[in-house]
């Protein structure tokens, strides 16, 4: 039975919004963890937080001081934050239950569970007793969830546009953590206090629960290159840039016409595999660069499945005239 | 708190639905009354909360309007189920079977030769004055001859026991999916209950449901594309739509997703391109349902969807232009309209009405009013009616003025003293009224009704009102065997003979 592209669609988004969900809640965790370990004067980190989520403008009309409470609040619980954990988590579950009749029920049961947990979770408050708690539950209801529909669901048409919108996320997610973290790591001068730069990297990793993985897999002293290395380039990481590239490649290749969006992934894994991570880790300004250019990449992808796969009709039948 | 005490339980006046007095269940509740009085009260309490949970973690929720803004509710729902003797309900199934039937008939005269009028058995003011008479339909052959495939009847019992026919749904009648969730909450939260195999199961109805559907396929291929459209997750009953969508593994669509092309055939938007439709179960009014057609400022719908239909490439269940029958002057009909199709007697009866377009009736309801329900013709969820017994004077006054103003647009009933059933609250069962939704497919020569149906509750006290946007909720519906059926024994002589004749050479 061919799906409907207003429910691949929808289906597509909601795998973009829970991944969404979860990787903010790494995201939060990791950095509070690490602001116990670093000395107040460190300038950090709130605000780079913020600025990973594309959610700077938005933060400074609704707060006045970047400090834990309102970062936290808003990145975790405000849904005037299109991008918070209950935004992304709200817009799943409504997702979900417009398109209830294609996935089992008990996908379903869970979102619209994890849903009104994190509701009930954060109108209690996020103070700092309890906001662990609510990050990793957040996280593991966004992989039972996911486990649930490895488990359960059938390998077709539905799953297929789940698995790209989750991997298309998964990068766009990687990149903007690379780019925030490493640019404000990067750009400090040669005299500045090293043992904190060797956590902060440690806390690149672990905002992409990658320590222990690249522990077993590099063997070296947590560096920026070989940090960067293992993030983008890494076959066998599941958050590395290169393995959600892959995953979301061969999802498309089981989808009917994907000509075009296989030329916009291809291309943005070929500038990934050849890029020159030591002079990238060199120079600052060349690592944004480059990582502005997987983006706007991402960007492509995303928009050549949004016109292949979900642009109504009328639109489409204009296309094709023009 | 203590335990559930029946001693104490009394309706007054009201036919209750369990109990033949205060201490002494029916028959068929004997089990169910025994059961719960045997719970300790801190027992009680769990198993409705255990159904609370399972509601909301199954996300069974209705929707509601409130100042602009959606709301999605969880469902109301009652633990206490509602119990119908089989041998009653088989006779009820068959009133019901008959009265489908007839409307059927009755439909697809209306739209051809109108000989019900002709022989004078339906005054032609009724129909001249009929909104929901549609001139697009008229001379259309809808497959197997069938208008209404789902039928929603509403059936109340009176204060003597009797069940009465209140009306009949026929254009989208909703409530199915929330009869076949009260029965998945039921089980588990009272599984000890159905060990006896005593309540009959309803979990036919959505196969039954899906086989009609194919069955009215235009092509006959072995895998007909069959849909359900919806308006959208802002309408109240999208649940519903999703639900059967889901249970019978078919696309839930809305008019944006689908298109008719100058072949008068209907196509879906899909990710390999548009994709033929045999089928559409439609939950959309007729209103909305094709801008070309019928209200031209509808997005809901589908442009040329009626082009589509009379030309037969596509089937819509129901069919535009069923709600005829749904009118609430024509109800009053249909004993008439039985024996005039059927040459039968009706089997279940009527609420005893007055239409309002009959001088003498008129003259009654008018003097009546103050203990008279008045209803429009073809509103339905409740709206519009007068409530005469709590209606102020100046309230029943205009009321007055609306009759006299457009007669055929009203009719009026006594006020029923609906039956009551046992319903929890604060760990006590108390009386609240009820009544009954059963669903009747009808298909290519068959009619199906559902085995019980949705028992909706009022659940604030003395209250009739049982629309669950209006404070009501619902439990599950049992129907349950009295006597156990004699199990098929084979004789011994017969079974001999069979074993012979097949290995006989």
């Amino acid at each position: 039975m061919p799906m409907l592209s207003r429910v691949a669609e929808n289906l597509y988004w909601m795998a973009r919004y829970v991944e969404r969900a979860e990787d903010t809640a790494r995201l939060v965790n990791v950095t509070n963890h690490l602001m116990l370990d670093l000395p107040r004067r460190q300038p950090l980190m709130w605000s780079a937080v913020v600025d990973i989520t594309g959610g700077s403008e938005d933060f400074a009309n609704l707060y006045d001081q970047p400090n834990d409470r309102n970062v936290m609040q808003f990145l975790c619980a405000d849904q005037r934050n299109p991008g918070s954990i209950l935004s992304a988590l709200a817009q799943a579950r409504e997702n979900l239950r417009t398109t209830r009749d294609v996935v089992p029920r008990e996908v379903w049961e869970a979102t619209n569970q994890l849903y009104m947990t994190a509701c009930a979770q954060s109108e209690a408050g996020l103070g700092h007793g309890r906001s662990e708690l609510f990050l990793k539950q957040i996280i593991s209801g966004c992989q039972m969830m996911r486990g649930l529909v490895e488990g359960t669901l059938s390998y077709g048409t539905a799953r297929t546009f789940m698995v790209l919108g989750r991997q298309i996320e998964r990068a766009d997610m990687t990149t903007r953590i690379l780019d925030v973290r490493s640019g404000s790591l990067l750009s400090r001068g040669p005299d500045d206090i090293r043992p904190f730069e060797h956590l902060q990297w440690m806390s690149v990793l672990k905002s992409l629960t990658a320590y222990q993985m690249y522990r077993q897999h590099v063997r070296l002293r947590v560096r920026a290159t070989d940090v960067l290395t293992f993030l983008l380039q890494d076959q066998n990481l599941p958050r590395s840039v290169t393995r959600s590239l892959w995953d979301a490649s061969r999802a498309l290749m089981s989808l009917p016409r994907h000509e075009r969006a296989l030329a916009a992934v291809t291309q943005v894994r070929a500038d990934v595999a050849e890029a020159d991570v030591g002079g990238l880790v060199r120079s600052p300004e060349g690592l944004h660069d480059f990582i502005n250019d997987l983006q706007i990449g991402l960007g492509d992808l995303h928009d050549a499945i949004r016109r292949t796969y979900f642009t109504p009709l009328e639109a489409a039948l204009q296309m094709s005239a023009a | 708190m203590s335990r559930v005490d029946w001693q104490q339980y009394c309706s007054n006046e009201f036919y209750d639905e369990l109990m033949a007095a205060p201490g002494m269940p029916r028959e068929a509740a004997r089990m169910l009354c025994d059961v719960l009085a045997g719970f300790a009260p801190s027992e009680l309490a769990e198993r409705k909360t255990a159904a609370e949970i399972a509601i909301r973690t199954m996300g069974i929720t209705f929707t509601v309007y409130s100042e602009g803004s959606m709301i999605d509710r969880a469902w109301p729902f009652d633990i206490v189920p509602r119990i119908i003797p089989a041998d009653e309900w088989r006779r009820t199934e068959a009133g019901l079977v008959q009265r489908v039937e007839a409307l059927n008939l009755f439909i697809d005269d209306l739209y051809h030769d109108q000989k019900v009028i002709k022989d004078g058995v339906l005054p032609a003011e009724v129909l001249a004055k009929s909104v929901n008479f549609r001139p697009q339909c008229v001379g259309i052959d809808p497959p197997h001859g069938v208008w209404a495939h789902i039928c929603g009847s509403d059936l109340v019992r009176g204060d003597d026991g009797t069940l009465y026919v209140l009306e009949d749904n026929l254009r989208i009648p909703s409530g199915v999916s929330y009869m076949l969730e009260n029965r998945n909450v039921t089980k588990r939260v009272l599984p000890e209950l159905f060990s006896s195999g005593r309540i009959l199961p309803v979990d036919d109805y959505v196969p039954q449901l899906y086989d009609m559907l194919v069955s009215m396929s235009p092509r006959h291929s072995d895998d007909p594309q069959v849909v359900v459209l919806t308006p959208g997750i802002y309408n109240s009953a999208y649940y519903e739509h999703a639900y059967l969508a889901q249970q019978m593994g078919v696309q839930l669509v809305q008019g944006s997703d689908l298109m008719v092309d100058g072949d008068d055939v209907v196509y879906m938007r899909t990710v390999r391109g548009l994709t033929r439709v045999d089928v559409i179960y439609r939950r959309i009014d007729d209103d909305f349902l094709d801008p070309e057609a019928f209200r031209k400022d509808s997005v809901l719908g589908v442009p040329g969807l009626m082009r589509a239909w009379r030309s037969g490439n596509v089937a819509l269940a129901n069919a535009p232009g069923a709600g005829v029958a749904d009118d609430k002057v024509v109800y009053a009909f249909v004993p008439e309209l039985i024996r005039y199709y059927l040459d039968q007697e009706p089997l279940l009866a009527n609420v005893p009405s007055y239409l309002c377009m009959r001088e003498e009736d008129r003259r009654y309801v008018l003097d009546h009013l103050d203990q008279l329900v008045v209803k429009p013709a073809n509103e339905s969820g409740g709206y519009g009616m007068l409530m005469g017994p709590h209606a102020t004077r100046e309230e029943r006054e205009a009321f007055a003025e609306r009759i006299k103003a457009d007669p055929r647009n009203y009719m009026a009933q006594p006020m029923l003293k609906l039956s009551t059933t046992p319903t929890l609250f604060d760990g006590r069962p108390e009386p609240r009224h009820v009544d009954l939704r059963p669903f009747i497919l009808s298909g290519q020569g068959s009619t199906y009704v559902t085995t019980g149906g949705l028992t909706r509750v009022a659940l604030n006290k003395g209250s009739l009102v049982v629309n669950s946007s209006q404070g009501g909720g619902s439990k599950d519906t049992w129907i349950v065997e009295t006597e156990m059926v004699e199990t098929g024994v084979v004789e011994p002589g017969l079974a001999e003979t069979r074993l012979t004749e097949t290995g006989g050479y």
